[in-house]
């Protein structure tokens, strides 16, 4: 994965985890990003992949910088405007670094799998060993670089690991068709290694749903097969046997 | 409140200071009350200049007592047009690039036909004998001035309030020819509060002596203390609870103390008194009656089985719905109604919802927000639609 990009061009400005979100997408299909911020993705698939690209963010001031650049967005929030949407409106519903500040996250989980054939989920991974290791050995609420607020004016209200997210997506009714684990600085982990040890060692996730029963092609079969899953696919965090 | 009947409001209704195109016996404009309106006029202005490939035309649709004069003094008034902040050289509906028409709806009196223009059956004006109006009527006659420009799609139609809801039957009327649109601080229908409101206007207008059935003009009578009531009434409407608080309080008018009568002892009482007052100098009374009650008619979603989702099914049209949080006359959630129903469409929606405490007249104030969000997005439809760049 290149890390530099010549100014001007429009993944220059995109945050490394987010590459890797657009790495889950299909060009030129539609795609909702809830919590789109400034654009800087939609803006990325758009011109970059023909994405019909849409937004939902709740900061007027990043609406408005949306809307500048030629985006579709609506001022809203993740927790109450997805029930508006009707039923597979988009291929890929995206929400990054997003769901443990939502309220109700499981609510907000079905309603991605209801509105989009496939989400892509991001979020910082309470299991890290540094959070760990800062609960264990401080007893104190950890602060690392992906969760770096006091426990007290956290906007992450819903703070869960990995191994949670999965739990989740089992209780939604989702499938996983793919998964990576990433550094602090949001770039994947290359090694290859056992379920567990994305748990510890993954600072951040990223997740391809979908929902169950919706087979969409053959890599999403394969990881329905468990650990078949991890044999075909390198960077699949997605077998649930630990 | 002492009213002359003569009549200053009522000189721009036979000759206009503004361009006028009369559509003839030829070309009658079928209303939706089932009447041939013919012959008839309509007043606009324009600014700036049409492009040769004729793609750079916006039309500004003006609210309930608005008129054609959006960025130029007001014939009457002498005021400086009434969306200066957002129309003009330089502004986010640049002038310097974009051609601006804003027309005088159907049903006004400031050019365009409306009651108070004379009925070429009798020669008298038409008072009560005019059809009734809606919505949707104002934007055929509209459309039928765009063919008259040779205008066939409009790059933008933006309106606030009524004009918003003009902007919203223009997209579901001619998807085709508007290629976006920009309704701020309206609704897709009115509801029973805003109909509750409305009616106490007409109500107000009607009980005056001086109306006479509608036919004050003859009698060269002007029921002036009723159109007064009726705009004093509506123009709480379009404040906040908030902004009048703190813009009046409860402060008393040039006096100690309170005088124990029925003067206007407080500054909110004067004020409106004064808004009353200088609003039947411009504006004629059954036309009053005639906007208001297309604006009660107005519902989107009726005309197309009840689903507002349908008036915008495939459209491609580009939309930016902006609403007030202190809007109460057409508050915030009646602009996401207007959202959901085009994302259900699928068609391309942005939304701001813009923080103030100005209530529903905030859409005319200047805001660097509400500017902001108009100025991107006419840039990102610009290029989009190919015009060049600022």
């Amino acid at each position: 994965m290149t890390r530099s990009f010549p100014p001007g061009d429009p993944r220059a400005a995109l945050r490394p985890d987010l590459h890797v979100v657009a790495r889950f997408l299909v060009p030129r299909t539609r795609v909702l990003d809830v919590g789109c911020g400034d654009g800087a993705l939609l803006h990325y698939l758009s011109e970059e992949h023909g994405v019909d690209a849409r937004g939902i963010e709740i900061s007027q001031h990043g609406v408005n910088r949306c809307v500048a650049n030629g985006l579709s967005v609506i001022q809203g929030d993740a927790d109450t405007d997805l029930a508006d949407y009707p039923d597979n409106a988009f291929d890929f519903v995206i929400l990054s670094q997003t769901l443990q500040a939502t309220r109700r996250p499981r609510r907000v989980l079905e309603h991605m799998l209801r509105i989009g054939r496939h989400a892509v989920v991001s979020f910082p991974n309470f299991g890290h060993w540094r959070v760990r290791g800062q609960l264990f050995f401080r007893g104190r609420m950890p602060i690392t670089d992906a969760l770096s607020y006091q426990w007290h004016d956290t906007p992450n209200i819903h703070a869960f690991t990995i191994r949670d997210f999965v739990a989740l997506v089992d209780m939604c009714e989702g499938r996983i068709e793919r998964s990576m684990a990433l550094d602090a600085r949001g770039y994947p982990i290359q090694v290859k290694v056992p379920w567990w040890f994305w748990n510890l060692f993954g600072a951040q996730a990223v997740f391809l749903l979908t929902k169950d029963g919706h087979v969409t092609d053959n890599r999403a079969r394969r990881s329905r097969t468990g650990a078949g899953a991890q044999a075909s696919a390198p960077d699949s965090l997605d077998s649930k046997t630990d | 409140m002492n009213m002359m009947p003569s009549r200053t409001a009522n000189r721009e209704v036979e000759a206009p200071s503004s361009l006028v195109v009369e559509f003839g016996r030829d070309r009658p404009l079928v209303t939706d009350a089932g009447v041939e309106l013919s012959p008839f006029c309509i007043a606009y202005q324009t600014y700036g200049r049409l492009n040769a490939e004729r793609s750079n035309a916006i039309l500004v649709c003006h609210a309930l007592t608005g008129d054609q004069h959006v960025a130029n003094a007001n014939p009457l008034t002498g005021k400086p047009g009434w969306w200066t902040s957002l129309v003009g050289p330089g502004k986010p509906v640049d002038t310097d690039r974009f051609f601006v028409i804003c027309s005088n709806v159907l049903g006004g009196c400031m050019g365009t036909t409306g009651p108070a223009s004379r009925d070429p059956a009798t020669g008298r004006p038409y008072a009560l004998d005019m059809p009734m109006v809606t919505i949707r009527d104002m934007v055929n006659a509209q459309a039928m001035l765009m063919d008259h420009l040779g205008i066939a799609t409009l790059f933008c139609v933006v309106g606030g309030s009524m004009g918003g809801m003009q902007v919203l039957q223009w997209a579901a009327s001619y998807p085709a020819r508007v290629f976006s649109a920009m309704p701020v601080a309206t609704a897709a229908r009115h509801s029973s509060q805003n109909i509750a409101f409305h009616e106490v206007g007409r109500q107000a207008v009607m009980a005056d002596p001086d109306w006479c059935k509608g036919r004050y003009l003859d009698e060269g009578r002007h029921p002036g203390k009723g159109l007064a009531v009726a705009r004093m009434a509506a123009h709480i409407t379009y404040l906040s609870e908030q902004a009048l608080q703190r813009k009046f309080g409860r402060k008393l008018q040039e006096r100690a103390a309170p005088t124990f009568s029925f003067d206007a002892d407080f500054q909110i009482e004067n004020y409106l008194r004064h808004q009353g007052l200088s609003f039947v100098d411009r504006f004629d009374a059954n036309s009053y009656l005639y906007v208001t009650r297309a604006c009660d008619y107005f519902d989107l979603a009726a005309d197309h089985g009840g689903q507002l989702a349908l008036a915008f099914k495939g459209s491609k049209t580009r939309f930016c719905v902006v609403s007030f949080s202190s809007d109460w006359l057409y508050p915030t959630s009646a602009s996401r109604a207007i959202v959901h129903a085009l994302n259900a469409g699928g068609a391309p929606v942005s939304f701001v919802d813009i923080e103030t405490d100005r209530g529903h007249d905030a859409f005319l104030i200047d805001d660097p927000e509400f500017n902001a969000t108009a100025r991107g997005f006419l840039e990102g439809c610009a290029r989009m639609r190919g015009l060049p760049q600022e």
